[in-house]
């Protein structure tokens, strides 16, 4: 079985299908990207994995464990504004990342705030962000506080990382080192991610598959009928190009 | 400026038709007036009222605004947070935002007496419901992006609430405060002016039977600047305590 298992979801509102039977699956480790038209259930599908919202039929299971009826701490997630909180500090953020699952009030007091307000600074540190520690997200630049958001999701060590459209607010130049960032990261910890992006070009550069959603058929008297499905799961690893590393030895010195 | 010199050509008009007006008071007598209530000690309590009616006014004011912010941040977060919370006591809230308070201050003097807790109560229900209404319609308008965050870090509801919710609420409580203040002395004032025997909207009432205009601008001023003073001093604990909340409220 594999790590991420999604077996025939759907899910409507109000009689309106959105996702029709939606299978797929995901290793540990895997960097899948989706892309697809606007309104073709993309969010949902990730809202669905992130469990904020239960699907109509079908169930989706994380490490085996049974379908989660709400968000919880073996999901991250980093959404495209509103992921860090404006009443925190840089800071503060990180440490309320280990301090909010801590106990039922979300408050860590002595040596255990201590410890938390050491993870958070070495985290400071991994992610550049030291030099505002102490300023609030209001005053940093989109790539910043996307950058702490991630570095947020990844304090409570998920299962799985969510971003919805993580890097689609921020300017061409500042995406780039985004990726980067993001990569980074990754190769630090294997992580498993789910990414759903408007940009195809950063779908295939960073995901290891491409899942396109789609309606697998159009009915032009009553467009709302169908539900979306995966219709595309690319092999995007090697620029999304498959095979094309040399799968014979030739016995020729090639430079790679 | 420009209200001053009307009231001074005012006044003077006035008086130069009949010396002893009692209406428009010359400024200069009002500020007579104001050194003198001041200043110099009743006759027969020997205790300067101005200040005793200031200090039951703003004991009572300080009251009621209080009582009233802390039932508003309980219920405005419950309401705000839980939706269970929200279809149960938000139609509720509703219609009692709807009863208008100085109907009810007779059933208040009959239930609670004629001393400080009816006033206080009066002040409390009368701004109580929209503090409610306002913290609540607040909280609902955090990004549910915030809310789904803090739950996959772990948070439970209360962690939600005291961590996420009350922090970004007490801003909005200080402005909504600082909007209730006119509404809360309008209450203090029509309180006192029923039943009471100190205060200032009681010594206010009270002159008025001499036509004592000198005394009651003096105090009308006085009001205003005190309403200025805690209006000030509202937004500078907000500025001072919320820097993160730059949209100024």
């Amino acid at each position: 079985m594999s790590f991420v298992e999604v077996e025939r979801i759907s899910q409507s509102y109000g009689g309106r299908p959105i996702l029709d039977r939606v299978s797929t699956s995901a290793e540990e480790g895997e960097f899948v990207s989706i892309v697809g038209a606007s309104g073709c259930g993309k969010s949902t599908f990730l809202r669905l994995l992130l469990a904020q919202e239960l699907p109509t039929r079908g169930r989706i299971s994380i490490a085996g464990a049974p379908p989660a009826r709400e968000p919880g701490p073996d999901r991250g997630v980093v959404f495209q504004r509103y992921s860090v909180f404006p009443h925190m500090s840089v800071r503060q953020n990180l440490v309320a990342a280990s301090a909010l699952g801590a106990n039922f009030w979300g408050g860590l007091f002595g040596a255990k705030c201590k410890a938390a307000q050491k993870v958070a600074d070495d985290a400071l540190d991994r992610i550049g962000l030291a030099h505002v520690a102490h300023a609030y997200p209001s005053a940093l630049s989109g790539g910043m506080q996307q950058r702490l958001a991630i570095a947020q999701a990844l304090m409570a060590r998920p299962k799985i990382l969510l971003l919805d459209e993580p890097f689609g607010a921020l300017d061409p130049g500042t995406r780039i080192t985004m990726h980067a960032f993001l990569m980074e990261l990754r190769a630090e910890t294997g992580m498993t991610v789910f990414m759903v992006t408007h940009d195809l070009a950063e779908g295939f550069k960073l995901g290891d598959r491409v899942l396109v959603f789609d309606k697998p058929r159009w009915d032009p008297a009553d467009p709302n009928a169908v539900g979306a499905t995966i219709t595309y799961d690319f092999d995007a690893r090697d620029g999304g190009i498959p095979f094309q590393r040399l799968q014979e030895t030739t016995h020729v010195p090639i430079e790679l | 400026m420009l209200v001053l010199l009307a009231y001074g050509i005012g006044s003077e008009a006035r008086r130069a038709v009949n010396p002893a007006d009692k209406v428009l008071p010359a400024p200069a007598q009002i500020v007579e007036t104001a050194q003198r209530l001041i200043t110099q000690p009743d006759k027969r309590s020997g205790d300067i009222l101005f200040w005793t009616d200031t200090a039951a006014s703003l004991e009572r004011l300080g009251y009621g605004v209080a009582i009233a912010a802390g039932i508003a941040l309980v219920f405005g977060l419950v309401i705000g947070i839980l939706p269970i919370a929200r279809t149960m006591l938000s139609p509720f809230v509703n219609v009692l935002s709807m009863i208008p308070p100085l109907a009810i201050l007779p059933i208040l003097f009959i239930m609670l007496g004629l001393g400080e807790v009816s006033k206080v109560a009066l002040i409390a229900i009368g701004i109580t419901p929209f503090l409610i209404r306002d913290l609540a319609q607040r909280v609902a308008e955090l990004p549910p992006e915030q809310i789904v965050k803090a739950q996959t870090l772990g948070a439970t509801s209360l962690a939600i609430g005291l961590r996420v919710a009350l922090p970004q609420a007490l801003p909005r409580l200080l402005g909504s405060l600082r909007l209730s203040l006119g509404p809360a002395w309008l209450f203090l004032i029509a309180a006192e002016a029923v039943a009471a025997d100190a205060g200032l909207g009681y010594r206010i009432f009270l002159v008025r039977r001499y036509l004592a205009m000198d005394v009651i601008l003096t105090y009308v001023i006085w009001i205003t600047l005190l309403a200025f003073l805690l209006d000030l001093a509202l937004r500078l604990v907000s500025r001072f305590a919320f820097p993160w909340a730059e949209e100024g409220l």
